[in-house]
C-alpha cells in the first residue's frame, strides 16, 4: 500500500536476479524494471518499441471513438439544424450560435432559471452531505458504544437499498408536509447523512489517521466534538474533496428523483428541463437541443477537470461510479 | 478495501477502547438515525405494508393481501419488462466488465500517457447517466442519426435503431458498455495491489508472460472482478433515465425498452397504482438481494483471497 512497502517489494528480488535473465525481457517493462535496456539484443528491443507504438495508437484511435459521440455533439450544438443530420465530421461548414441563444429561450423559463435551480439543489445537497456524513462517520471510527458493529452493517446495508423501494413511502410523507415542488425533498435527507457512501469513505479515511493524534487532544483536554472540528475535519481534505465532487456530479445529473418531486416548470432543474424539452419539439430543433445538453454537462467537466485525482480515489478506495 | 469486502468479512472498526463514548454517539449518529428512521427504514416498512394494499394516493390504502404479487405474473407488460430488464443487464454488465478488464490489463503498469488514457476512458461514466448523453444517443441511433451517416460512408443502408423493436435495447446496452471506465479504475487500482515480487519470481522459475497472467494476475485480481460484477449488476437492475429519455418515457418502441424501473414508475406515478408499484419495487429488492447473496455463495468456488 505505502510507497516504502512497494519499493522494499521491488527492489530486493532484482539484487538476486541473475544479470543473463532474458525471460523476463519479454515482460512490459514496469516500474521496478531498472534493467539496463542495452543488455536486450537490438532486434528485439526495435520489436518492443514497434509494439510501443502500435499499442499507444490503438489506445488513441479506440479513446477517440469511445469521445466522438461527444465532440460531434458539441461541433454539432454550433451547426444549423440541417447539417447536423448531413455531417458525420467534427468541422462545421457554417458556424451558427443561434442554437445557443434559441434553445436558452426555448422553454417557459430561460435555461438560466434551471441551471439556478440546479445549483441550489446542489448546493444544499454538498453541506449535507459533508456535514451529516463527516458526523456519523466520526462516531463509527473513534467512538465506541453499544450495538456499532450491527450499526455499522445497516449503514453498509443501506447503501445497496434500491431507491424504489422508498420512494412511494416518501412521496406520501413529504407531499403531506407539503414539500413538493420544493427543494427540501431533495436536501433534508442529505442532511440526514441517507447518501451512506460517504459515510462509508470517510470512515475508510478517519481510520487512517494516527489515533496518537486524538489521543494527545484528548490529554489536553478536547472532547470529541474539538477532536472532530480540529483535527479530523482538517485532515481529511482529500475524503471531503472526494465527497463534494460525487455529491455535485451525482445531484447535477440525477433524475428519477426530480422528476418525482419537481413538478411545477418553474422548479425545473436542467435535467427535467431537458427532458421537457426533448418532448416539446421532438425532432425538430437537435441543434437547440444539442447546445443546453452541452450546458448542462459542462460543470460536470470542469468538476472532472478539477476532480480528477479525487475521483480516481474515490472510486478505487470505494467503487463508487 | 470496499463495501463488499467489509460485509463478507465482517471486521470490526477501530480499536477498542475500555471506555465507552455512548452519549457522544448518540449526538454524532443523531442525524444519521433520524435519517434512518424517517427517510429509510420507516419508509421502507411502509412500502412493504403498501405493497399488499390497493392504494392510488387519494383514498386510504386497502388490504388485498397478496392480490399484488400474483397480478404481477398474470401482467403481459410486468413480464416483459422483467425478461427486457435480465436481457439488458446479463448482456450488457459482461461486455461492460470485458471491456474494463481488458483496458484495465493493456494500461498497466507505469505506461507513458496512463494518467490521460484513463481520464478519457473514465469520462463516460462520469456522464452517462445525464440526460444530456441520452438525448445523444436518441440522435446518433436515430434513423438520420450519426452512426446511420457513418455506414453511409460505408454505402450501408442504415435504418432508425432506436425505433426498431429489435434494436432499441440494443442502443441501450451500448450506452451501459460504453461506461466501462468505472470498473476500469477499479481493475486499475486492483492490478497495482499485486506485489511486482511474483512476477519476478515467476519469470525466474521461466514462467511465459501468458503463464504469469493465468497464475498471478487473474487469481490475485478476482475479489475485484467478484466487485465489480456486484456493483455493476446491482446498478444495471436498477437503469432507469436511458431508457425513460430515449423511448420517450413509454419504454417504446412496442415496449422493447421498458426495463423495470420505468415500467415501476408508469404504473406508481403514471397510473398512481402504488401498491403495485410497491409490490414491484419489493419484488426487484427481493431479485437484487436474491442475486447478490447468490453471488457471494458462488464466490467461494472463484474467489481467491491472498490473506
Amino acid at each position: 500500500m505505502t510507497d516504502a512497502s512497494t519499493t522494499a517489494q521491488t527492489t530486493t528480488p532484482t539484487a538476486v536476479r541473475p544479470p543473463s535473465d532474458t525471460a523476463s525481457g519479454t515482460r512490459r517493462a514496469g516500474p521496478g524494471d531498472r534493467r539496463p535496456t542495452a543488455v536486450r539484443p537490438h532486434g528485439r528491443r526495435v520489436r518492443a518499441r514497434v509494439g510501443s507504438v502500435l499499442k499507444h495508437a490503438g489506445l488513441i484511435a479506440f479513446g477517440f471513438v469511445m469521445l466522438y459521440p461527444l465532440l460531434w455533439m458539441l461541433a454539432s450544438s454550433f451547426k444549423p439544424n440541417a447539417l447536423i443530420f448531413r455531417e458525420p465530421g467534427l468541422i462545421p461548414t457554417d458556424i451558427d450560435l443561434s442554437n445557443y441563444t434559441d434553445g436558452w429561450n426555448a422553454l417557459l423559463h430561460p435555461f438560466s432559471h434551471y441551471l439556478i435551480n440546479s445549483a441550489l439543489v446542489v448546493l444544499g445537497s454538498l453541506l449535507g452531505n459533508l456535514l451529516s456524513c463527516s458526523l456519523a462517520a466520526y462516531a463509527f471510527a473513534r467512538l465506541e458504544f453499544r450495538g456499532k458493529r450491527l450499526w455499522f452493517a445497516v449503514m453498509l446495508m443501506s447503501i445497496m437499498l434500491p431507491i424504489h423501494v422508498v420512494i412511494v413511502p416518501q412521496y406520501v410523507l413529504f407531499s403531506q408536509l407539503e414539500w413538493i415542488n420544493t427543494f427540501l425533498p431533495l436536501i433534508v435527507p442529505k442532511l440526514l447523512a441517507t447518501d451512506a457512501f460517504f459515510i462509508f469513505l470517510m470512515v475508510q479515511f478517519f481510520r487512517g489517521i494516527p489515533r496518537e493524534l486524538d489521543e494527545a487532544a484528548t490529554l489536553d483536554g478536547c472532547n470529541h466534538l474539538r477532536i472532530y472540528l480540529q483535527i479530523m475535519l482538517p485532515l481529511s481534505m482529500p475524503a471531503l474533496a472526494t465527497t463534494a465532487i460525487f455529491t455535485f456530479i451525482w445531484t447535477w445529473n440525477d433524475f428519477f428523483s426530480q422528476l418525482i418531486f419537481l413538478t411545477r416548470p418553474e422548479m425545473y432543474t436542467v435535467p427535467i428541463a431537458l427532458r421537457t424539452f426533448v418532448d416539446s419539439t421532438g425532432e425538430s430543433s437537435w441543434g437547440s437541443l444539442f447546445a443546453m445538453s452541452i450546458v448542462s454537462l459542462i460543470p460536470v467537466f470542469i468538476a472532472f477537470l478539477f476532480g480528477q485525482k479525487y475521483l480516481v480515489k474515490g472510486i478505487a478506495t470505494t467503487g463508487i461510479k | 478495501m470496499s463495501v463488499i469486502q467489509e460485509l463478507s468479512r465482517g471486521k470490526q472498526a477501530g480499536a477498542v477502547r475500555k471506555k465507552g463514548d455512548g452519549r457522544w454517539a448518540l449526538l454524532f449518529l443523531a442525524p444519521w438515525f433520524v435519517g434512518l428512521a424517517l427517510i429509510t427504514a420507516g419508509p421502507m416498512g411502509a412500502s412493504l405494508y403498501l405493497s399488499f394494499t390497493d392504494y392510488d394516493l387519494l383514498s386510504a390504502p386497502e388490504w388485498v393481501g397478496l392480490e399484488n404479487y400474483t397480478r404481477m405474473f398474470d401482467d403481459p407488460r410486468f413480464l416483459q419488462s422483467l425478461g427486457v430488464t435480465f436481457t439488458y443487464v446479463f448482456v450488457s454488465v459482461p461486455l461492460q466488465l470485458a471491456a474494463a478488464l481488458g483496458l484495465a490489463l493493456l494500461l498497466d503498469k507505469g505506461m507513458r500517457g496512463l494518467a490521460l488514457y484513463r481520464s478519457v476512458y473514465y469520462l463516460p461514466s462520469l456522464l452517462g447517466g445525464s440526460v444530456a448523453i441520452a438525448i445523444l444517443w436518441r440522435q446518433i441511433f436515430g434513423a438520420d442519426g450519426l452512426v446511420n451517416q457513418v455506414l453511409a460512408l460505408f454505402g450501408i443502408q442504415g435504418q432508425g435503431w432506436v425505433s426498431h423493436p429489435d434494436y432499441a435495447l440494443g442502443t441501450l446496452m451500448a450506452l451501459n458498455v460504453w461506461t466501462f471506465g468505472a470498473p476500469m479504475v477499479i481493475f486499475l487500482a486492483g492490478l497495482r495491489q499485486i506485489p511486482q515480487m511474483y512476477y519476478e519470481a515467476a519469470a525466474i522459475d521461466g514462467a511465459s508472460r501468458w503463464r504469469q497472467f493465468r497464475s498471478i494476475t487473474v487469481p490475485l485480481l478476482t475479489p475485484i472482478i467478484f466487485f465489480n460484477l456486484v456493483l455493476q449488476l446491482i446498478e444495471a437492475f436498477q437503469s432507469f433515465t436511458r431508457a425513460f429519455v430515449v423511448s420517450g418515457g413509454n419504454g417504446g418502441p412496442s415496449d422493447s425498452t421498458l426495463l423495470y424501473t420505468l415500467y415501476l414508475y408508469l404504473k406508481g406515478f403514471g397510473s398512481l397504482d402504488m401498491g403495485y408499484a410497491s409490490a414491484m419495487a419489493w419484488f426487484l429488492l427481493l431479485i437484487i438481494g436474491g442475486m447478490t447473496v447468490v453471488n457471494f455463495l458462488a464466490s467461494k468456488y472463484w474467489v481467491f483471497y491472498d490473506d
